[in-house]
């Protein structure tokens, strides 16, 4: 039963086989139900295809069904007895960067689907341009569709060695590379028998084993106040609990810790998940804790320890993409959210974009932002911020830009310090 | 750093839900936590104990009573609302209809289903609701696939599948304007054995008819469903009684029964794990067409 969990993301440009793929991993690990396969089968014979479509599986909206494409990110589960997994199966249109953008920020790896007959494409770049952005530390690139190129190594190795060419200008810890047929199955769940050359694991195997704990950060002790309880019940009369989600590093009773922006300094006198109390608490756990003295701590503030503080920050340097289908406009002003905290911020310079397929930097006079670009800016807030590196924290150096008058999440924020 | 720090991943599922319902209390003036009487719902309240204990839920719930639920489920939501010490706020079908404001439909397959949502859109304008949280999750239908934590809802309680709001890392934002709200989904990424699991592992009380038990039953269109005095029945159709139990609970004219001798938790465990068929497969309000919940979500369904 002690089963981890795996987040990943799946990305492929259109008619790479990404949908194939995914009902291909349901299909041979058996989550995908008899009443599920009937219907995709009565759907792929409406549609007058050969065969079963198994990426009607996933594409489920109206829109989506009509048009063969998908236009939203879903959501996928399996689970092996080794694992349980959820799939962010983004869509691979470049016009719906921002969905990749959503799903990537949450998960540990990222499942990049290139076509063995074409090799590198642009979107290639754009997707593991992405993953790199949103620091996903783990990359597979699974070369699809080796069937049709007769299961040929030397085209598998050239797609390979262009792929770590290009992939040295970007920061990932972990690439590794899959050969597969998700048409056919070969080396998705089960060892494919037409490439002999391959002798590493397959898709499945590989996402059983990949080793993602070490990714969290369990060094810089991090606790985002999210919410105070207080019973004011006449046996809990004086409790005051500091209830919030551990973003890094290892609490323990007694451990001194330090309000921030207050500076006030007290210790940890009790941690608990509900009714049962616990002696120390690390991410990604939901706790509750108390301090020894009543000190005035809210939401949106943030416990460390005294000798492992974050940056406090009031202009960030962050790199941002446009979510929304409205333009930045200069001089506009935003609620930024940073964990459970709000303050009015604003663009105070676009320093450049980034061409997502090229990785060019563009300079120019009076860059306007549209949704889907990227840009490295500098966000001036009212107020300062404490953050870490988001290399070194996910949480902590993350933020979302909100539009005050129409209240749209309109920009996602990194920090790279 | 090796195994001391491991979760298991209904520790993980756990910890994630428990944050999305703070931050639900953290964000909305109104918030409340639509009960259905289901499993799911039932493990959203245990959440919801956990998440703010010691003090008491800070949010009412929400019970959408078509008129057709099934007995032990509202003496059991009474039972649990005392238990815990929460507000129950009732929205009546029955209501609705005896005022006219909407019609019954007629015929064999009739059901209360869709005229749930006339109910529970009254219930949020009435009480001003800005925030409702359900027990859906993502693997339970096609649409719901899509769902985010932190759902938009316009004034009218449409959902516009193609124009959600990002939702990026753990930054739910739930600011909208006035008239308009959010159905947050705390256990979107729990599976059906992940809830039986952890309602193993944490002892959680269900009803009764999650268990096996005899039951007088009637067969149509290759389902079972519990006989009662809602049910139509076709000239053809006869009653039998059968060893049955519910992997979802609906109203009684539409959840269908499963053929089961699993009478504690560890066997619905086992059993769920084999299952061929998802448990909505059973329910004749999502037979209706392919994109049948799509449809309803838009109009302002659960």
């Amino acid at each position: 039963m002690a089963q981890g969990l795996l987040r990943f993301i799946t990305a492929g440009s259109v008619d790479d086989g990404k949908s194939t793929l995914i009902g291909r991993l349901l299909y041979d690990s058996k989550t995908i139900f008899e009443d599920q396969l009937e219907s995709v089968e009565r759907a792929s014979k409406q549609k007058g295809g050969d065969g079963v479509d198994l990426s009607l599986l996933t594409d489920g909206l109206r829109a989506e069904r009509e048009q063969g494409i998908t236009i939203d990110v879903a959501y996928r589960y399996f689970t092996t007895p080794k694992r349980k997994f959820i799939i962010a199966d983004a869509p691979g249109h470049i016009q719906y960067t921002r969905n990749m953008v959503t799903g990537a920020s949450t998960v540990n790896l990222a499942v990049i689907l290139v076509d063995a007959r074409e090799g590198l494409v642009e979107q290639t770049h754009c997707h593991s341009f992405i993953a790199s952005l949103l620091g996903i530390k783990h990359i597979v690139v699974c070369v699809n569709k080796m069937d049709l190129v007769d299961w040929d190594e030397a085209c598998y190795e050239q797609i390979t060695e262009d792929f770590r060419n290009f992939s040295s200008r970007l920061d990932i810890a972990d690439v590794r590379f899959i050969p597969i047929s998700a048409l056919d199955g070969d080396n998705v769940v089960l060892r494919s028998t037409r490439m002999d050359w391959y002798d590493g694991p397959t898709l499945l195997n590989h996402l059983e084993q990949v080793h993602v704990a070490a990714d969290r950060n369990m060094q810089d002790c991090r606790f985002p106040v999210q919410y105070v309880i207080r019973p004011q019940t006449d046996t809990d009369r004086d409790f005051r609990g500091y209830a919030g989600r551990v973003a890094g590093g290892v609490f323990k009773v007694g451990d001194e810790v330090v309000a921030l922006p207050s500076g006030t300094r007290s210790r940890v006198a009790s941690l608990a998940i509900g009714e049962r109390t616990i002696d120390m608490a690390f991410p990604p756990q939901s706790v509750v804790m108390t301090l020894e003295d009543d000190v005035d701590v809210s939401r949106g503030d943030m416990l460390v320890r005294p000798n492992n503080q974050p940056e406090e920050v009031q202009e960030i340097d962050a790199r941002i993409c446009w979510l929304d289908e409205q333009a930045m406009r200069p001089g506009m002003r935003f609620t930024l959210r940073h964990m459970a905290h709000e303050v009015t911020a604003k663009v105070s310079e676009v320093v450049y974009r980034i061409d997502i397929n090229t990785l060019h930097r563009i300079e120019e006079e009076a860059p306007v932002l549209e949704m889907n670009d990227v840009a490295r800016v500098k966000v001036r807030c009212a107020s300062p911020l404490f953050m870490d590196d988001y290399r070194r924290n996910r949480t902590t150096g993350s933020f979302i830009l909100i539009d005050p008058s129409t209240r749209r999440t309109v920009a996602a924020g990194v920090q790279y310090s | 750093m090796s195994g001391e720090y491991n979760l298991s991943h209904l520790d993980e599922l756990e910890a994630e839900s428990m944050y999305v319902l703070r931050e639900v209390a953290a964000q909305f003036d109104r918030p409340s936590l639509l009960f259905s009487g289901g499993k799911d719902s039932i493990v959203v309240a245990h959440l919801a104990r956990k998440a703010f204990f010691p003090a008491r839920i800070p949010l009412p719930f929400v019970h959408i009573d078509t008129g057709h639920n099934f007995p032990e489920t509202i003496a059991f939501r009474d039972d649990l609302v005392e238990k815990l010490g929460v507000q129950l706020i009732v929205g009546s079908v029955q209501t609705l209809i005896d005022r006219g404001e909407v019609s019954e439909e007629k015929g064999f397959n009739a059901s209360r289903n869709s005229i749930q949502t006339p109910a529970l859109v009254g219930a949020i304008e009435e009480h001003g609701f800005d925030a409702c949280i359900g027990g859906a999750r993502r693997d339970e239908e096609k649409a719901r696939a899509k769902e985010r934590f932190f759902s938009h809802r316009d004034e009218f309680s449409s959902w516009d599948p193609k124009n959600q709001r990002p939702e990026l890392w753990q930054l739910f934002n739930g600011k909208h304007q006035p008239g308009e709200h959010f159905r947050v989904f705390p256990l979107n990424n729990w599976t059906e054995l992940d809830v039986w699991n952890y309602i193993l592992r944490e002892q959680i009380e269900i009803p009764s008819l999650y268990f096996s038990h005899k039951r007088k039953c009637v067969r149509r269109a290759g389902q079972i469903l519990a006989f009662s005095e809602h049910l139509n029945l076709r000239p053809e159709e006869k009653s039998e009684m059968l060893c049955v139990r519910f992997r979802t609970l609906g109203d009684l004219t539409i959840t269908g029964a499963v053929e089961s001798n699993a009478e504690t938790i560890e066997q619905v465990v086992d059993e769920v794990a084999v299952a061929r068929n998802t448990e909505r497969g059973g329910r004749m309000d999502d037979r209706r067409g392919e994109t049948a919940m799509e449809d309803r979500k838009k109009e302002g369904y659960f």
